[in-house]
């Protein structure tokens, strides 16, 4: 039964309790053997009957390096089918034998369980094949089983070259390069066949379909997955491998951030960087918005997210967390929002200096000025803008917290820091009380809180 | 409830509000909302009952009452609004709605007390008249208050894609207003669609940086959309495809959204099959092609505006055949051809308001047509359709017995026979407007029979005297509004015999009815729920008048005793002793000085002053008066203060939500009253 469990363990759709199966197996697994040759060694052997079987098989792969509009043969499903129903016939027989021997109940438990696993391997086998024949459909999915499976190491996949010369063992990133280099080692290199292309000079011989196994134990791409995807080329395992299984140690060197481990990837980015401003959440950057919005409705939880350069303007309040320490809060805000505002009017030739450059300056009016007047209602936040513009210039345009008025309702009870904000403002304080004290002889307490009743 | 009353007879000795359970006492409480003055009295009864309304407040809506003191206390540094806004939640426990319109100035902190105190219990927070709160108070809010179902964010003209992001965070939202957020973008609103899928009611009027990217995410994740507005904004078709997945939207307002053109509403191959109410109106690129290819596709639309839109004529009436359900059609300032009018008489299965002010080309003809078909009308605005005459308000008087509404300011070739028409035939009306017409006593007399009427505005009615007035005040008992704006034959007699007949009057306008006195004010101050008073150049009324109204008149929210000469300092102190709830006051051209200007301060729900031509104000004056008032949002100014009143002191005002408006307008003598009149008529 050991055979048996190999069978199970590696999921060999074509597997059987027939001598014609396990020749089967050996074929996938040996991966030198000449396809062609073992193929007609094996119609040499097996009994007629089976050999319907054997051509099946062969169709199958051939079929596989077609294009699609050419996979769908109903022939070759008719057969597959027809082999298919053979196999549930043979695993019928089978179960009704257990089920004759079990009526008799003299049977060794240990017997029925080996029976009872021979039943689950077929049955999964007969499964797998029926979805490979399905799966035959679709141009890029080949069973498993049905092509060769290379893993090179990751000394080789890392290596930076992939051709290496045999004699002087001098690395080429191309074949033609390599066959180039080789024409120095002798006349015998210097052939037409030789240095031909090489796939051209196999001429009609049927390829052996080649995927790719990434050595990397555990990875999805490795041959030992469970659910095992193979990789097409080298190229494919070389950045697969890099992508994943590497350091990132290429940096952009425009925003500094990304790091890449494949340097096309790196090239690709750096074409983008800087005008991927749409980010989603999830990370993912876009060029567009639209494609942002696109991708944000395809997926759920997916949110665009605010980009950290934005706006100077944009209220950047580090303060306010709980009730102990929000004194500073109006002073750096206020400061914030006039700045922003003050930008987005653009009072040229004010003299005054605006911190951060005025593009980057994240304005709600850009698209305010595209349209015709008319259409906008009687603005007053244009008229707030524009006094709140023109706040900035009488303090000499030094946006910092001390020159902002007091605000004299906001006194605080805590002691040292209102202190200081206090002195800060005192100036206006000040000037506010003896306005009052001079012309009234009144003191004004400001904004005590009440509730109003509906 | 009668097994607790006699057990209250049998315990005479103890208290017997203590054998009520809280329930009742809430529900006696319910009785006593219609008057906040009444649950204000109640909590102040005992500690017992203090603590009853504390906790049976579920709405509140706090303003910044400001004080003066005669001395200067320190101590009264540490009273400061903070500290009392916090007691006032704490005092409060379980509020649900939490209304701070009359609070201008919002800032994080404040939104961090509230999230800490109000907690899951909050419900809905209105901070559409509010300033200087940004994305770090929001986000409080968003994380303590998980409960929250409603937010007004409304002007919030301050408030970024941060902010938004942080009202996403609420993920129970139901009902979200961002009306005139411009600061806004797709990102923000992206946010908001992804991270708010309970919304059931948004609007985004106004919101100018949001596109279409945008818009079509709210239709791709937020399902449950019953009201969707999206005024104004710059879409084209490109979001409406996305729109029509709302599988739930009844209402939806794309009200002068002029990238939306007759193709984007021709490539709307189905439609939606739940919309109910449909505005387009002020669509300058949609005609009557695009209108025709969308009503084919919404069955069950009830209600469609197309003011200021497409020529109406019959291939518009056409495409209104299709929809079996429609009740209200909106043609305002459109272009009206009769066929058109003919065509809706006729195709539409039975209409129940129609609204044509300002719609040219309305004839006799064409509205006779219309009414002798939907004789189930109930609502009928023929605003300034100037070329219909007494023939088309008889046909719609006869035709419609059930009118509960008919606006018809400015028909000025309707003769005043018509008048009496109404007032025969249309007893259920509840609003009249006959402004600007020729309407006398005699059709007043008529319109008296009216029972039902709350609104009545007779503005520049220059016909009509007491004599029909005093009919109105004794056959009209349910009126709430009277508009008596520039009918100068109204005197004393006629507003006292209002103000007897009609005590549930909340607004009255006497403006320029310059016989009006003091006696005017005194009668009408028998009116307990007058909120809004107008006698803007009354010159005979005093402060003795406005006294009595202050007293009386506890409702009373806006006052405009503009040109009334005679009112001086003194009126102000009864306004600020009596009128708590004043939000509203024109000032100019009166004599009040400074000391009634700082009276006024006392008044903490004061928003909106307007103080133009006052000889009596000082800058030193002002400016006393002004950081009094703690809550004003909006202040009117001559333009000389603006140089006159301390730099720093405006900052300070600007600073706490106030917005000056600067007037250069140079003192105007009146005009003689009926020039008025005459005047109007040159316009046309």
């Amino acid at each position: 039964m050991d055979a048996r469990k190999k069978h199970l363990a590696s999921l060999d759709p074509w597997s059987n309790y027939d001598d014609l199966n396990q020749q089967q197996q050996q074929m996938a697994n040996s991966s030198n053997l000449d396809y062609d040759a073992m193929i007609r060694k094996q119609m040499e052997t097996i009994p007629l009957t089976q050999m319907n079987f054997i051509q099946q098989q062969q169709q199958l792969l051939e079929v596989n390096d077609k294009t699609p509009s050419q996979l769908w043969d109903p022939k070759t499903m008719l057969s597959n089918l027809n082999v298919m129903e053979q196999k549930i016939h043979q695993l019928q027989e089978l179960v009704q034998l257990i089920v004759g021997k079990s009526t008799s109940m003299d049977q060794p438990n240990q017997l029925l369980i080996q029976q009872q696993q021979l039943v689950t391997a077929d049955l999964t086998s007969i499964i797998i094949q029926l979805i490979s024949t399905a799966g035959s459909l679709l141009p890029s999915h080949l069973p498993p089983g049905s092509y060769e499976i290379l893993q090179l190491e990751k000394e080789e996949i890392l290596a930076p070259h992939t051709h290496f010369c045999v004699i002087c063992g001098k690395g080429f990133k191309r074949d033609a390069n390599l066959r180039m280099h080789m024409r120095g080692h002798g006349d015998e290199y210097k052939t037409a066949a030789a240095l031909a292309k090489p796939h051209k000079e196999m001429g009609s011989e049927p390829k052996i379909i080649k995927r790719y196994s990434c050595p990397y134990p555990g990875c999805k791409r490795n041959k030992d997955h469970k659910k095992f995807q193979p990789l097409k080329t080298i190229l494919c395992v070389k950045n697969h491998y890099k992508r994943t299984h590497c350091d990132k140690s290429y940096t952009c060197s425009r925003c500094n951030t990304k790091k890449f481990s494949v340097i096309a990837d790196l090239k690709t980015h750096e074409k983008h960087c800087g005008r991927d401003r749409w980010l989603c959440s999830c990370g993912t950057t876009f060029s567009r918005k639209d494609k942002l919005f696109g991708h944000i409705s395809l997926f759920q939880g997916h949110t665009p997210a605010i980009p950290l350069d934005e706006p100077k303007g944009g209220p950047v309040v580090v303060h306010e967390q709980g009730d102990t320490n929000n004194n500073n809060t109006e002073g750096p805000k206020d400061v914030g929002f006039f700045d922003f505002n003050f930008n987005s009017n653009g009072a040229s030739g004010s003299g005054v200096q605006i911190s951060g450059e005025p593009n980057v300056c994240f304005s709600p009016m850009n698209g305010f000025q595209e349209f015709p007047r008319s259409m906008f209602e009687e603005s007053d936040s244009l008229n707030f803008l524009l006094s709140s513009g023109s706040y900035l210039w009488k303090n000499g345009g030094e946006s910092s917290s001390k020159d902002l008025p007091l605000l004299v309702g906001e006194v605080r009870e805590d002691g040292n820091q209102h202190a200081v904000i206090v002195r800060r403002k005192c100036k206006i304080e000040t000037c506010v009380k003896n306005t009052i004290v001079q012309c009234l002889g009144l003191y004004l307490v400001l904004s005590i809180w009440d509730c109003y009743l509906d | 409830m009668k097994k607790q009353k006699c057990l209250i007879q049998e315990n005479n000795t103890s208290n017997p509000f203590d054998l009520l359970s809280e329930e009742i006492i809430f529900m006696i409480l319910d009785y006593l909302k219609p008057n906040p003055f009444d649950q204000k009295s109640f909590s102040l009864v005992s500690k017992s009952f203090y603590s009853f309304e504390s906790h049976h407040r579920k709405t509140l809506k706090p303003f910044p009452r400001t004080t003066t003191t005669s001395s200067s206390s320190h101590d009264h540094h540490h009273h400061h609004h903070h500290t009392t806004f916090k007691k006032l939640l704490k005092r409060y426990p379980f509020v649900t709605h939490l209304d701070l319109t009359l609070c201008p100035r919002i800032t994080d902190t404040y939104l961090s007390y509230i999230s800490n105190s109000c907690g899951a219990t909050l419900k809905s927070i209105d901070l559409s008249r509010s300033r200087f709160f940004t994305h770090v108070g929001l986000s409080c809010l968003a994380s303590k208050c998980v409960g929250l179902v409603d937010i007004d964010v409304s002007n919030g003209v301050h408030l970024n894609d941060t902010a938004a992001a942080a009202i996403a965070s609420c993920a129970n939202l139901e009902r979200l207003c961002l009306s005139r957020c411009k600061s806004l973008t797709d990102i923000g609103i992206g946010c908001i669609a992804v991270g708010c899928l309970k919304l059931k009611v948004l609007s985004l009027k106004w919101c100018l940086g949001v596109t279409d990217l945008g818009v079509a995410l709210i239709g791709v994740k937020c399902k449950q959309i019953r009201t969707l507005d999206l005024s104004h904004l710059l879409i084209t078709e490109k979001c409406l495809p996305s729109l029509l997945k709302l599988q739930y939207l009844e209402d939806l307002a794309l009200e002068g959204c002029c990238g939306i053109n007759d193709e984007s509403l021709i490539s709307l191959k189905q439609g939606w099959k739940s919309l109910k109410t449909l505005n387009i109106s002020h669509s300058e690129n949609v005609t009557h092609v695009g209108v025709s290819s969308l009503t084919s596709n919404i069955g069950c639309l009830q209600n469609l505006d197309l003011a200021y839109g497409p020529l109406v004529t019959n291939a518009i009436s056409e495409s209104l055949r299709k929809l079996s359900q429609l009740q209200s059609i909106r043609l305002d300032g459109c272009q009206v051809m009769c066929s058109g009018l003919k065509g809706i008489g006729s195709s539409c299965v039975s209409l129940k308001e129609l609204s044509l002010s300002k719609c040219s080309g309305v004839t006799d003809d064409g509205l006779s047509s219309i009414v002798m078909k939907h004789t189930d009308l109930k609502k009928l605005d023929i605003t300034c359709c100037r070329k219909i005459t007494q023939a088309s308000i008889a046909q719609v008087t006869k035709s419609c017995p059930s009118l509960i509404s008919l606006k018809m300011e400015s028909c000025t070739l309707v003769s005043s026979e018509a008048f009496v028409l109404i007032g025969q035939h249309c007893q259920f009306l509840e609003e009249l407007d006959v402004t600007d017409n020729d309407v006398d006593d005699e059709g007043l007399k008529s319109i008296s029979k009216c029972s039902e009427l709350s609104v009545l505005k007779l503005g520049i009615c220059l016909n009509i005297t007491d004599e029909g007035l005093v009919c109105i005040g004794n056959g009209c008992h349910k009126l709430m509004e009277l508009d008596l704006y520039r009918s100068i034959g109204i005197t004393d007699k006629g507003i006292s015999a209002v103000a007897d007949g009609c005590t549930t009057l909340e607004m009255i306008n006497v403006s320029y009815c310059e016989n009006i006195t003091d006696s005017s004010l005194i009668s009408l101050s028998n009116c307990s729920k007058l909120n809004t008073l107008e006698s803007r150049g009354c010159p005979l009324i005093t402060s003795l008048g406005l006294k009595a109204i202050a007293i009386r008149c506890k409702q009373l929210t806006k006052l405009d005793i503009k040109k009334c000469h005679n009112i001086d300092d003194s009126g102000m102190i009864s306004l600020a002793h009596f009128s708590q709830n004043l939000k509203q006051i024109n000032l100019s051209y009166s004599s009040v000085t400074d000391v009634g200007l700082l009276y006024l301060a006392s008044l903490g729900c004061l928003q909106s002053m307007t103080i133009l031509h006052m000889d009596g104000l000082t800058p030193t004056g002002l400016t006393a008066a002004l950081l009094g008032c703690g809550g004003l949002t909006k202040v009117k100014l001559q333009s000389l203060f603006r140089i006159l009143l301390p730099r720093l002191v405006l900052e300070h005002l600007e600073a706490r939500g106030c917005v000056f408006q600067w007037r250069d307008k140079v003192f105007q003598a009146e005009l003689d009253p009926k020039c008025w009149k005459l005047q109007a008529e040159d316009i046309e």
